[in-house]
C-alpha cells in the first residue's frame, strides 16, 4: 500500500512543482520584439506543437497581446505554405 | 456637401505600407519568371508609386502541396500605395495562371522597422539570442 501511494505521489510531485518554480515570462515583452514575421517558419515552429497546432498561452507564457500576433502570423504562414496546416512530426 | 467631399479627396493621398508574397508555379522557365516578376513590378511602380523592396527566394519547398506541386518560386514585393490599389493588384494575381498563391498584408509601423532592419542585416545577432532563449 505505502509503496504504491508513494509512487503515485512521486509522479504527481515530479510533474507538478517544476512548472511553478520557473516563473513563466512573455518572450516578446522581455526581448522587446514588436513584430512577428510570418515568413520566418523556423521561429514560428516554437509556438506550434508537433501536429502543427498553435500552442496555448499557458504553455508558452506569451502575453495575450502577443499571443494574438503569434496566431495571426501562424495563420499567414500556413497560407503561403511556410508552415503546414497539419503534420505528424514537425519537430 | 459637394465642396466637403471634394476637399476630402484632395486631402487624403495617404500612402500605406504593404507587402505581397506571391508563389509562382515551378513549371515556369527562368525567363517566364522574370517576365512575370517584371510585370507586377511595373504594375506596382506605375499605379502605386513606390516599390520599397523586392526579394526573390528562388525555388522553395512548400510545406504542403498546392495544385499538386510541392515547390514554388516565392517572390516578395514591399511597396507603398493607396489602399484601393490592393484590390486591383489582387485581381491581377487571381487572373494570372502562373500564380498559385498570393498574400497581401498591410504593414504596421513595427513591421516596417523590422523589414528595414532585416534588410540591413541587423538580425543575425538578434536571432541567435532568440534561439538561445528558446533553448532554455
Amino acid at each position: 500500500m505505502k509503496k504504491k501511494s508513494n509512487a503515485t505521489t512521486a509522479m504527481v510531485f515530479n510533474t507538478m512543482p517544476e512548472a511553478p518554480q520557473k516563473k513563466k515570462f512573455c518572450r516578446f515583452k522581455k526581448n522587446g520584439i514588436k513584430y512577428l514575421d510570418y515568413k520566418d517558419g523556423n521561429f514560428l515552429l516554437k509556438f506550434v506543437n508537433d501536429q502543427g497546432k498553435v500552442l496555448p498561452r499557458r504553455l508558452t507564457g506569451t502575453s495575450l497581446k502577443y499571443q494574438r500576433k503569434v496566431a495571426q502570423a501562424i495563420k499567414r504562414a500556413r497560407h503561403i505554405a511556410v508552415l503546414p496546416f497539419t503534420g505528424d512530426s514537425l519537430k | 456637401m459637394a465642396t466637403k467631399t471634394k476637399s476630402k479627396k484632395t486631402e487624403t493621398v495617404v500612402l500605406k505600407d504593404y507587402e505581397s508574397v506571391i508563389i509562382f508555379t515551378p513549371v515556369l522557365s527562368d525567363e517566364q519568371l522574370k517576365d512575370a516578376v517584371a510585370k507586377y513590378r511595373k504594375l506596382i511602380t506605375d499605379e502605386a508609386g513606390e516599390l520599397v523592396h523586392e526579394e526573390n527566394w528562388g525555388l522553395t519547398k512548400l510545406a504542403y502541396p498546392i495544385q499538386k506541386k510541392s515547390t514554388g518560386f516565392y517572390h516578395l514585393y514591399e511597396f507603398r500605395s493607396k489602399p484601393d490599389f490592393i484590390s486591383k493588384l489582387e485581381l491581377a494575381f487571381r487572373r494570372d495562371e502562373r500564380i498559385m498563391r498570393y498574400l497581401s498584408v498591410s504593414l504596421d509601423k513595427h513591421a516596417v522597422i523590422y523589414n528595414q532592419r532585416k534588410r540591413n542585416g541587423e538580425f543575425n545577432q538578434g536571432k541567435k539570442d532568440q534561439k538561445q532563449e528558446g533553448a532554455k
